[in-house]
């Protein structure tokens, strides 16, 4: 039996907040909109203050049910990849479950990742079809990172977006497509890249975690709210990535020209065409999905996979690499045949 | 590789540095235009011409294009 993308949904909160918007809050940035603009990003949605990483999830699976005819009470296991969770006990995925009224027989779990979450929940879900023998595999992925944002922290607040995405992965055999081999990788010396250091079970929130913190480049933020160091993460990025890529490849005894399509976790576009231009990837063989949603962490792959499909970049019988790279510092990629 | 042909990738790429604007001894950092965008502009030109990784801290400890000139140097050769 082989492990295989069946469907895939995302979700947007209703939210909106364009570059227009945000120039109107960081009006200084305004005399660098030429060079922000490379970014690749024109718009961004966010969740209310009210609103969890579940609520969206929830709204990212009902809609996946809705638009494929999917019989809930037929998935086997739910796994739900975030980095906000709605308690420290019990386990979110087990409230999605409630939600989403899925079987008693139905598992859960959550696993904390960041932007190489959906890539490490492909090879969670492929084992658990090709391991242990189950047939439907919900994989969820959410951030509402932007609830954790420093009012001031500006460069934060242009790149990411809130998003949430739904995937059904099945079991089947004779089946055509397939998830293929995987390549993961971990630098935990780069804990401090991207972080939010205070409130969770290591630092107490104390007066301290408001104190504003600048960088060398006037970003702030606090102990409290994330902190992300943009340019040791595009330095890893930009030496990382290229190396995922060829990696995999090997191992799938495959090269570029093999591959019809390549999408990377959304970053950036500045950042996904400097690696382009390394590996040499012909430009209409790279699907970008950013310009709208922004850097969804988690969500961005399935989000740009999904869009992939939806326009017909990606078609039934396609190979297509997949890799996720961020906090952590953690990375993945796979190759998929759709 | 040098100091003339480094400056001028330097303008080339980034727009607000126009020709014949910088100097060995400009200080990056204290250009009215510096901003974060720019130091990822600077770190993937100089992946890109010379195959050199420079990193944020490299950057904080450069006073000069000189310096960071030197760094790249020193990091083609070896």
């Amino acid at each position: 039996m082989k492990a295989a993308i069946e469907h895939i949904s995302y979700y947007l909160p209703e939210k909106k907040i364009s570059n227009q918007d945000f120039f109107q809050l960081f009006n200084e940035s305004v005399k660098n909109i030429d060079n922000l603009l490379k970014i690749g990003i024109e718009e961004r949605h966010v969740v209310d203050s009210n609103q969890t990483a579940s609520d969206i999830a929830v709204k990212a699976a009902e809609k996946l049910f809705l638009d494929h005819s999917i019989n809930r009470t037929e998935i086997d296991f739910v796994l739900f990849c975030a980095q906000e969770f709605d308690y420290y006990t019990p386990t979110t995925a087990c409230v999605i479950h409630d939600r989403l009224k899925l079987s008693k027989h139905c598992g859960a779990l959550d696993f904390n990742l960041g932007c190489s979450g959906y890539v490490y929940g492909l090879s969670l879900a492929k084992g658990l079809i090709e391991g242990v023998g189950l047939k439907k595999i919900l994989l969820l992925t959410s951030s509402t990172l932007t609830k954790t944002f420093h009012p001031k922290d500006k460069s934060s607040h242009f790149l990411f977006g809130d998003g949430s995405s739904a995937t059904l992965i099945i079991g089947k055999d004779g089946n055509d497509s397939s998830i293929g081999e995987f390549v993961f990788g971990t630098d935990g010396n780069g804990v401090n890249k991207i972080i939010i250091k205070d409130g969770g079970g290591r630092n107490a929130l104390t007066e301290n975690s408001y104190v504003e913190i600048e960088d060398d480049y006037g970003n702030v933020t606090n102990n409290a709210s994330f902190y992300m160091n943009g340019i040791s993460v595009f330095v890893f990025g930009l030496n990382l990535v290229p190396k995922m890529v060829n990696e995999i490849l090997r191992k799938e005894k495959k090269s570029i020209q093999d591959i019809d399509l390549f999408i990377f976790h959304q970053a950036n576009l500045f950042l996904i065409e400097k690696i382009r231009l390394k590996l040499d990837i012909p430009e209409d063989k790279i699907f970008n999905f950013m310009k709208d949603v922004g850097n969804t962490v988690s969500s961005s792959i399935p989000i740009a996979l999904n869009e992939a499909i939806k326009c017909g970049a990606a078609k039934k019988g396609d190979v297509i690499l997949l890799a996720g790279f961020g906090v952590g510092l953690s990375w993945a990629a796979t190759i998929i045949t759709l | 590789m040098n100091i003339t042909e480094f400056i001028k990738n330097i303008e080339t790429e980034i727009d607000e540095f126009e020709d014949g604007s910088l100097r060995p001894d400009t200080n990056l950092r204290q250009t009215k235009a510096w901003t974060s965008m720019h130091a990822l502009i600077l770190i993937a030109l100089i992946d890109t011409e010379y195959n050199v990784t420079i990193n944020g801290e490299d950057l904080r400890s450069i006073t000069s294009i000189e310096d960071l000139f030197n760094i790249v140097k020193e990091r083609v050769e070896d």
